[in-house]
């Protein structure tokens, strides 16, 4: 509160000091929720941003994790005092949609930049995740990842497995899974961070299986969950039956899982192409592959959808703001910046352009773990069903599925019963979201 | 009646009040008149359209069986905390009150916990207890029980019951030291002569000597246990697996901070408060009465 005090009397005491010189430099603040090394490169974005021009400079504030930068935000505009610019993850996006009064287009404000806004230079599958049914762009992708496979190579290797062919279809990986737990390489075959994004709503659009009707949730708010269909029955009996003799093993609701399979415990890990970063920190002997998919389903496999988290635009900014932002949005659109934030951190790069010159200077034979999520995103024109998952009030909605999955799981109901009650409890939900 | 102190003047009283009343005011009547006025609106998170409902969130909130969990969920881990932390806190006081040699460190180092921020107690009691990498529980699967707490929901409540338990065994033993040693030792040392042994002297003298105290402490761990301790179920469970460890107070941050569902957190704050009130008062009317201070 101190160092916000001093920097904003700082602040003030600049623009009277510019004002006179006719250089009044307008601030832009960025909430997001980014640690570590994610956090560096926010700060050197926002640097560079900064030092190539002089009229705009963006302030970065970490605001803790994606949840809490989501909350600070709503607390923030209720207080009249938003910033001007925040990350919000993906769940977020439904609860950002549903206040439009609220929200600027990012659409709108690129093309307040001066040049008319081309929304066909940025990849189709994440953009129309960011946009209003009615093709509206509404937010800009900032960080943007898909789950993919990891493995243990070393594990398969005991296990007696091919560690340069990894499980392609689920059933692959259950047997790859048991093999693992039986010949003892390693004490569990197979986990999975985020269940909700992983096994339901990218399983979902993977395997071309509906997730709720509405597209999703894409092309409507009223939404009925469908998430209790014969083909995810199977996959989370399957999950359960592995979970009895720890085959499976759960790490929690988000990212824990990761420590399961970085300390050797499980061979095989299901997580976001994003947690390539720590994998290579570990110095593990790993392999990538796509994301496994139901055989025998028809459409499988369509296309997997992106998570991760998108810059939000706040409204009643000034002119000259918004000038700025787009300037900025601008700035991060450019391909050496983006080629370099893909190489660099993981994430998928925002625009065509990015990926062709990545593909072009060789980088993805040296690292195909960057391009899996890539082709698995782009390689099928997206259907109703796998244009991404969209709810006014998602991460609700991932807590009640969360907790029946814990509860089976845990083996006090089957995959049926669990499903069943999900689609039961985040209906209600989710109509009284809706204020129904 | 307490002699009462009279001012001559008529405003210094007020004047010297003012500060009081004024952080009273701001810092805890605003905040629940809001709270009180937010629990008749249906809003969305941003406040953008919001209706006056009137107890629509009450009916909604004492309707949910998620509610209903949460209050039983709160009723077990009051108790058991209260309980364990008591318990082991007057063990350890009587053991404490024997020790002849180094009795200040030993009483000092019996304190230090109570320094622990709730966060981290639970994350040190998190890691003591993580299925995969936690000594304690290597050693739990070394013996052959099977322990897992990110699944059942009861290891998950022995962890924070431990957890919260541990942090406040140092305040009661303070408590139960004091209260231990206000016992006349002529009493003891009548019975022991009369031939009673230790176990007799300590549940017909010690024990019972020691009831305001234990009053005291009850309801001191019981408020402690239904609000303090927040961080803790927040750091080591996040109030799952399932619902199991899903407290009152956890329920309202998740309900209103992850959920955004404003009027019904609101709604189930008003009620804690009046829990709070209710608690307030009997400390008041009967516990401030029967303990003896010194």
């Amino acid at each position: 509160m101190k160092a916000y005090g001093v920097a904003a009397g700082l602040a003030a005491t600049a623009s009277l000091f510019y004002s006179t010189s006719a250089f009044a430099v307008t601030e832009i603040s960025w909430w997001h929720a980014m640690t570590g090394a994610n956090n560096e490169v926010v700060e050197t974005l926002s640097k560079e941003f900064n030092e190539s021009q002089s009229e705009y400079k963006v302030v970065p504030v970490f605001k803790g994790t994606y949840p809490e930068a989501l909350n600070a935000g709503i607390a923030a505009f209720r207080a009249k005092q938003a910033p001007d610019i925040i990350q919000v993850f993906d769940a977020g996006t439904g609860v950002m949609m549903g206040a439009e009064e609220a929200m600027k287009p990012v659409a709108d404000i690129l093309s307040m930049g001066g040049k008319p806004f081309d929304k066909s230079q940025y990849l189709a599958g994440i953009v129309s995740y960011y946009s209003k049914p009615d093709g509206t762009m509404l937010s800009f992708p900032y960080n943007s990842s898909s789950p993919i496979l990891y493995y243990n190579k070393d594990v398969f290797q005991k296990a007696g497995l091919d560690a340069e062919n990894p499980p392609k279809t689920w059933a692959e990986v259950w047997d790859a899974a048991k093999k693992i737990k039986t010949s003892g390489a390693a004490n569990c075959g197979f986990t999975s961070t985020w269940l909700t994004w992983i096994q339901t709503e990218n399983f979902a659009a993977w395997n071309n299986q509906q997730y709720g009707t509405n597209e999703n949730g894409i092309g409507g708010t009223d939404v009925e969950l469908k998430v209790n269909s014969p083909v995810f029955v199977k996959h989370f009996q399957d999950l359960a039956d592995l979970a009895k003799d720890g085959t499976f093993k759960y790490g929690g609701r988000t990212s824990e899982a990761k420590q399961l399979f970085l300390s050797g415990e499980c061979g095989i890990m299901t997580e976001s192409s994003g947690g390539l970063g720590d994998v290579v920190k570990s110095g593990m002997n790993y392999g990538t592959g796509s994301l496994p998919y139901e055989q025998g389903v028809e459409g499988a496999p369509q296309n997997t959808i992106p998570g991760g988290a998108s810059l939000w635009v706040f409204a009643g900014k000034s002119d000259e703001q918004y000038k700025g932002i787009a300037a900025f949005f601008e700035f991060l659109s450019q391909t050496k910046i983006q080629s370099r934030l893909h190489q660099v951190s993981g994430y998928l790069p925002v625009t065509l352009a990015a990926y062709e010159d990545t593909k072009a200077s060789g980088f993805y034979e040296k690292n195909p773990a960057r391009e899996i999520p890539i082709k698995q995103m782009m390689g099928k024109a997206p259907t109703e069903n796998s244009k991404g998952v969209r709810l006014v009030n998602l991460p609700q909605v991932r807590d009640i599925m969360n907790e029946e999955f814990e509860k089976m799981l845990a083996g006090q109901q089957t995959a049926q019963q669990a499903l069943d009650s999900a689609v039961e409890r985040g209906n209600k939900a989710i109509q009284e979201a809706l204020g129904n | 009646m307490s002699p009462r102190v009279v001012f001559p003047n008529k405003v210094l009283p007020y004047l010297l009040v003012a500060p009081q009343l004024a952080i009273t005011l701001i810092f805890f009547y605003w905040p629940a008149s809001q709270a009180v006025y937010q629990s008749t609106l249906r809003e969305d998170p941003f406040g953008l359209n919001s209706k006056f409902v009137w107890f629509d969130n009450f009916k909604r909130v004492l309707s949910d069986p998620g509610y209903l969990n949460s209050l039983q969920v709160t009723a077990i881990f009051s108790v058991s905390t209260a309980f364990v932390s008591m318990a082991v806190a007057l063990l350890l006081a009587v053991m404490a009150d024997k020790v002849i040699k180094g009795r200040g460190l030993y009483r000092t180092l019996m304190i230090w916990p109570y320094a622990v921020a709730p966060a981290i107690a639970g994350m040190l009691w998190l890691f003591l207890f993580n299925p995969s990498i936690g000594s304690l529980a290597i050693g739990l699967r070394s013996l052959g029980i099977s322990w897992d707490p990110l699944l059942n929901g009861t290891d998950a409540m022995i962890l924070v019951v431990s957890a919260a338990a541990w942090k406040q065994i140092s305040y009661n033993f303070l408590f139960f030291v004091a209260g231990l040693q206000a016992i006349p030792k002529a009493l003891i040392e009548a019975a022991a002569i009369d031939g009673a042994r230790e176990t007799k002297r300590f549940w017909t003298i010690v024990f019972p000597l020691l009831a305001p105290t234990t009053f005291f402490l009850l309801v001191v761990n019981t408020v402690y246990a239904l609000f303090d301790t927040f961080g803790i179920i927040h750091a080591v469970t996040g109030g799952g697996p399932g619902r199991s460890t899903e407290t009152l107070v956890y329920k309202v941050y998740s309900d209103g901070a992850l959920n955004q569902l404003m009027g019904v957190s609101a709604a189930q704050s008003v009620i804690l408060m009046v829990i709070v009130i209710a608690l307030t008062a009997v400390q008041f009317r009967y516990v401030e009465r029967k303990v003896h201070y010194g």
